[in-house]
């Protein structure tokens, strides 16, 4: 039974093809789902068109019970892309089933009026919906496939745009950090402080908190976890950049930042850092003479 | 029997740990690094610890250990060459070896030991007096 609704199932799409399109995209347009600020009618028609012909061809080939059968693999491919460009595009995931499910009603108005007798409508109708809906969860499956990919790469790029370690001078590391740090972050940056450290054989690391939001005793631990490593490997840690209400809030938690050099600024840290190295930075005779000439104040 | 060596660097004794360390071990070493402090009146002791990929809480002791002895005896330990793993996985057990000092590597070390021995000499007004 199954392979004579198959055959009756691909001769009415090849047959009416056109016809069943028509009645499939309008069935899209005025559906509550329909995003028209999303994706244009054309396009829409377009991939329907698509879609439909690789649906054919797969009901041709007769298999109505196993979409992961090869003879299917062209709409599971077209679903598939279908699925992750709406993702993107922000569909929600009832919104891009819906392109599938609004299929039924077409096809099951073209089989009521084929077939002859109840038993045998009632039979395709059956295995038509299952289809269908096995069809509309793969792209659910999809569309939540697509949606975790993105969310991994925007994870991955929010890794790697905040741990960078930066020499200023040789022998002083520092390390601006942006964004809430947790364990994973607190791994990370760990990780690559301690490796700049090796290369570069830094005494010093400043590392600066002006880009953290907010500073809890969690966040306060991480911090001095990395400074008591930083310590291990043999190099001094300062934590420059803390803002008024960080100081307030680090106080008020009670949370012990005494064993740290710490630093309202990172030029504070770097000049501290500089003078741990035995170094100064110092005017051009230029600049001391344009002081002398004008009576401009200086910034050191 | 195993030995760790221990060699003589100008005022100062290096130790090189590259075994395994256990209680024998660790016990004998502490006796000859005292024994070779009081003999060589060594100012300072270096431990170097970059061929070794686990430090647990045992050796973690075992350091702490050496450089209380070696301060009673008048001498700074510094613990060089730890390596970035080892020190993530201390901190994280929690064990950051408070009262030792550390160094990158055992030139940096040997700059630290001479700079603090420096400091107090001149401290204690004796003059700089080198090797």
């Amino acid at each position: 039974m199954p392979a004579n609704t198959a055959s009756s199932l691909a001769d009415i799409l090849s047959s009416n093809e056109e016809q069943l399109l028509n009645a499939w995209v309008k069935h899209q347009l005025i559906a509550k789902t329909r995003r028209s600020d999303l994706i244009k009618e054309a396009d829409l028609r377009r991939e329907s068109a698509e879609f439909l012909g690789a649906f054919r061809q797969a009901a041709e080939a007769g298999d109505l019970e196993n979409v992961d059968h090869p003879s299917w693999a062209p709409a599971r491919e077209l679903l598939a892309d279908l699925s992750r460009s709406r993702a993107r595009q922000g569909f929600s995931p009832s919104e891009t089933a819906t392109f599938v499910l609004s299929l039924k009603q077409p096809l099951f108005d073209a089989l009521q009026q084929r077939t002859g007798s109840v038993e045998s409508f009632a039979m395709a109708l059956w295995s038509t919906t299952t289809l269908l809906d096995k069809l509309a969860l793969l792209t659910t499956e999809y569309y939540q496939k697509g949606r975790e990919e993105i969310i991994t790469r925007q994870q991955h790029e929010l890794l790697e745009l905040s741990t960078p370690v930066v020499k200023l001078w040789d022998g002083i590391l520092a390390l601006p950090l942006i964004g809430t740090l947790d364990s994973e972050r607190t791994q990370i940056v760990m990780e690559s402080l301690l490796q700049q450290i090796v290369e570069t054989g830094a005494s010093i690391a400043i590392i600066d908190i002006t880009g953290v939001p907010t500073v809890d005793t969690l966040v306060a631990q991480h911090l001095l976890k990395t400074v008591a490593a930083g310590r291990l490997m043999g190099a001094d840690c300062i934590i420059s950049g803390i803002r008024p209400q960080i100081a307030a809030t680090i106080v008020h938690l009670g949370v012990d930042l005494s064993a740290v050099i710490t630093k309202a600024s990172l030029a504070d840290a770097f000049a501290v850092a500089l003078g741990r190295r035995g170094l100064k930075v110092t005017p051009t005779a230029q600049r001391l003479r344009e002081e002398s000439d004008h009576g401009t104040d200086s910034d050191s | 029997m195993e030995r760790i060596p221990i060699l003589k660097l100008d005022d100062f004794l290096l130790v090189s740990i590259q075994v395994d360390m256990h209680d024998q071990l660790a016990m004998t070493l502490q006796d000859d690094l005292t024994d070779r402090i009081v003999r060589t009146h060594a100012r300072g002791v270096l431990v170097d610890i970059s061929a070794l990929d686990v430090v647990d809480s045992f050796i973690g002791r075992m350091l702490g250990n050496i450089a209380a002895m070696s301060r009673v005896l008048d001498a700074d330990t510094v613990v060089v060459g730890m390596r970035p793993a080892v020190a993530i996985t201390l901190v994280e057990l929690g064990l950051s070896l408070p009262g030792i000092r550390t160094a990158l590597n055992v030139d940096k070390g040997m700059e630290l030991l001479r700079k603090a021995r420096t400091l107090n000499v001149s401290d204690s007004n004796h003059g700089r007096q080198r090797r």
